[in-house]
């Protein structure tokens, strides 16, 4: 007997694959897409979500005849680490009406990285002030644009009153290697709150 | 792909490949990976066009929920009810989206990614 297509619910679960998130967030047009297309495997991919009457938040259907649904794009990609390892990329949509997407996508993220614009620091607020109150770990990343004021990452800390444990990076969105040290920020952050929560020592400095 | 339409010319609604259901069986994550068998596509070919495309985008190679929504062109929430009876169906296999829940297993997870990043 031959068994080679015998295929029954279940057999084919024993190479579980796992698959880990980290959120690219920020303001409107601050470079999160050229970011997860810096260091992603495919072009950044495009998943809509629609907003339906039951999911408005601000917006409100009734005072736009003829539209029922709103769609919420976000854009993400994909890296393949192993056979049984995908790190997803995700961004967050721009617009902040759009912020009950947020939710969702951070549920079970690794962490997060918040990209700022040094040209337009206070668009930055409203995505600060979103990860303050949730329970991710985050990294703010100064995305430099050709011919942005220069800013010293202590002065951006400070007008952004980002708190001292909260990780500040400058980094080019556009180079691979830049947005992979973010990343690496990303995760190393993630560990270390991991182990301060269960009680290790966090290392000074 | 083309956008069906009904009789009256109006774009069918979002929700009418899943005859109007929204609530999908169990609520997969969107970086949940699924994937699919030779045979577990064969048999989805039987499952109505919109299954079947799903299972086409899965084959050889685990996607997650977004990169099937994106691939297809479907909207999320359609494609979340969709995938959801697949494979409650059999007809895709459903993996594990950041299991990790304990202090080790987060550990870990968190340590592969770190290396994984590295190595790039």
């Amino acid at each position: 007997m031959d068994f080679a297509n015998y295929d029954p619910a279940g057999a084919n679960r024993s190479r579980e694959i796992i698959s880990a998130k980290i959120v690219i967030a920020g303001g409107f047009g601050v470079g999160k897409t050229t970011m997860v297309g810096a260091i992603s495997e495919i072009q950044p991919l495009t998943t809509e979500a629609l907003m339906t009457a039951a999911g408005v938040g601000i917006d409100d259907p009734s005072k736009v005849p003829g539209k029922e649904t709103t769609t919420v794009a976000m854009d993400f990609g994909r890296i393949t680490m192993a056979e049984d390892l995908i790190l997803y990329l995700f961004g967050t949509p721009g617009q902040t009406r759009f912020w009950f997407m947020w939710d969702e996508i951070i549920r079970g993220a690794v962490g997060a990285a918040v990209l700022v614009d040094t040209r337009r620091i206070t668009d930055a607020f409203a995505p600060l002030d979103y990860f303050e109150n949730r329970n991710l770990p985050y990294v703010v990343a100064l995305n430099r644009f050709d011919g942005a004021p220069h800013y010293e990452v202590e002065e951006v800390r400070e007008a952004l009153a980002i708190s001292a444990d909260v990780p500040l990076v400058m980094c080019d969105a556009r180079q691979r290697e830049s947005v992979k040290q973010v990343l690496v920020t990303v995760v190393e952050h993630a560990m270390l709150r991991l182990q301060a929560e269960h009680g290790f020592a966090t290392p000074v400095g | 792909m083309e956008p069906r339409r009904d009789p009256r010319g109006a774009l069918v609604r979002p929700y009418a490949v899943t005859r109007g259901r929204t609530e999908p069986l169990q609520n997969i994550a969107l970086e949940a990976v699924l994937s699919g068998t030779a045979t577990q596509v064969a048999e989805a070919r039987f499952a109505g066009h919109d299954k079947y495309r799903i299972a086409s985008v899965c084959e050889g190679r685990p996607q997650s929920l977004a990169e099937i929504a994106a691939y297809t062109r479907m909207p999320l929430g359609v494609t979340r009810v969709l995938v959801a009876d697949m494979v409650a169906e059999g007809l895709l296999t459903l993996h594990t989206a950041a299991p990790a829940t304990g202090f080790a297993a987060r550990m870990n997870l968190l340590g592969r990614v770190l290396s994984g990043l590295r190595e790039l």
